[in-house]
């Protein structure tokens, strides 16, 4: 059993941190890219600004999903 | 953001007040065990759900009742920004103008529902439960109040734009069109080529579907296992000497009302693009290749 623990404890913690990663680099490149447009076409900021917030949560969806999935293996192994 | 009655008179671990917050009100009695069993319906996910949804209805449809051509009130005027809002993003994505006319409501309506149901999460974890646990009679009844925290509320959601999205192909391109569709997009029209395109349209679809309803769902289920570690934080303050507990209670407070100002930020962004992929979704059905 102690096994299945540490196993189940690392999984969950390759599959959040690897996910974490991904978002993050999307995130930062995509946030980078903004500040970039923005400053180059101010006119722009609020249009872009809107996009960013939808690419940033379709960004998170991977991410997010495999949080979920991880805290809900979590859950079923630890809480017992 | 939690009082704990429930631990404070049973006095159970951790792991029993967690995992007693995440079992459904469902007609098996008892928490589903198996991954997949339809035999069970939640009670509390279509509760809140339907009542959230006529609620949502009804408020749109008392602001519209008395809606001016003059000087609009504040109700009026935050409900024409968001209907211009969606009705802008619904004539960017969907080009056809019949469609539009059912698609942009229904963008709408799915905005506030899901905003609605997300919003729940602000309420105190336990403030539901221990009061359905005292009305019910029941000290081990169980109760969810955010039905976009159940995976089976967010799916239904998404199995329905799914739906939609067949029904529009068929009607834009016609049963024969899309079956065409079905098997030469979007490698091309040859013999060969039948079965790889048909098992990529498959994917496609199922793709969409499942990350479309994922999506939601694990954004509410992570900000409600926080709220609940945060309400677990809070409920330990009896462990610990007056110091470190007061310390404790003290910080529950502080990152409760932390998570739950970054979780309205979460919740609207969530339904904006919960809607936002509904609209695209029911876009690219008009789209043929």
């Amino acid at each position: 059993m102690e096994q299945v623990f540490g196993n189940v404890a690392l999984a969950c913690g390759l599959i959040i941190s690897l996910g974490a990663i991904g978002a993050c680099i999307g995130i930062s490149l995509m946030g980078g890219k903004y500040l970039e447009a923005s400053a180059r076409q101010p006119e722009l900021m609020n249009e872009l600004q809107v996009k960013m917030f939808i690419l940033a949560g379709l960004i998170d969806a991977a991410f997010i999903i495999g949080t979920g999935i991880a805290v809900w293996f979590a859950i079923s192994t630890f809480l017992k | 953001m939690s009082t704990g009655h429930e631990a404070a008179e049973q006095a159970p671990n951790a792991g029993a007040y967690v995992l007693h917050h995440l079992g459904n009100l469902n007609s098996a009695g008892h928490p589903q065990t198996a991954i997949v069993d339809f035999s069970i319906i939640n009670f509390d996910t279509l509760f809140f759900a339907i009542l959230l949804g006529s609620a949502g209805i009804f408020l749109l449809w008392r602001v519209a009742r008395v809606a001016t051509a003059g000087v609009p009130g504040r109700a009026q005027a935050a409900l024409e920004i968001l209907i211009e809002m969606v009705g802008n993003q619904a004539k960017g994505i969907v080009h056809n103008e019949q469609s539009r006319r059912f698609v942009a409501p229904l963008a709408l309506t799915v905005f506030v529902w899901v905003f609605l149901m997300n919003s729940m999460d602000f309420l105190p974890v336990d403030l539901l439960p221990a009061l359905w646990q005292k009305i019910s009679g029941n000290p081990h009844a169980y109760l969810r109040v955010v039905p976009t925290a159940d995976l089976n509320g967010t799916l239904g959601l998404s199995v329905g734009v799914l739906l939609l999205c067949f029904f529009y192909n068929i009607k834009v391109k016609g049963l024969g069109g899309w079956v065409h569709e079905l098997f030469t997009a979007p490698f091309g029209n040859h013999p060969l080529l039948y079965i790889p395109n048909l098992a990529i349209q498959i994917i496609e679809f199922m793709a969409k579907t499942v990350s479309h309803g994922m999506r939601l769902w694990g954004n509410m289920y992570a900000g409600e296992l926080l709220f609940l570690l945060i309400a677990l934080m809070g409920m330990a303050f009896p462990s610990l000497p007056i110091f470190g507990g007061s310390l404790l209670w003290l910080g529950h407070l502080i990152t409760g009302t932390l998570w739950a100002l970054f979780h309205i930020f979460i919740v609207v962004l969530q339904a904006f693009i919960f809607m936002m992929l509904t609209l695209v979704y029911i876009g690219q059905a008009h789209e043929s290749h």
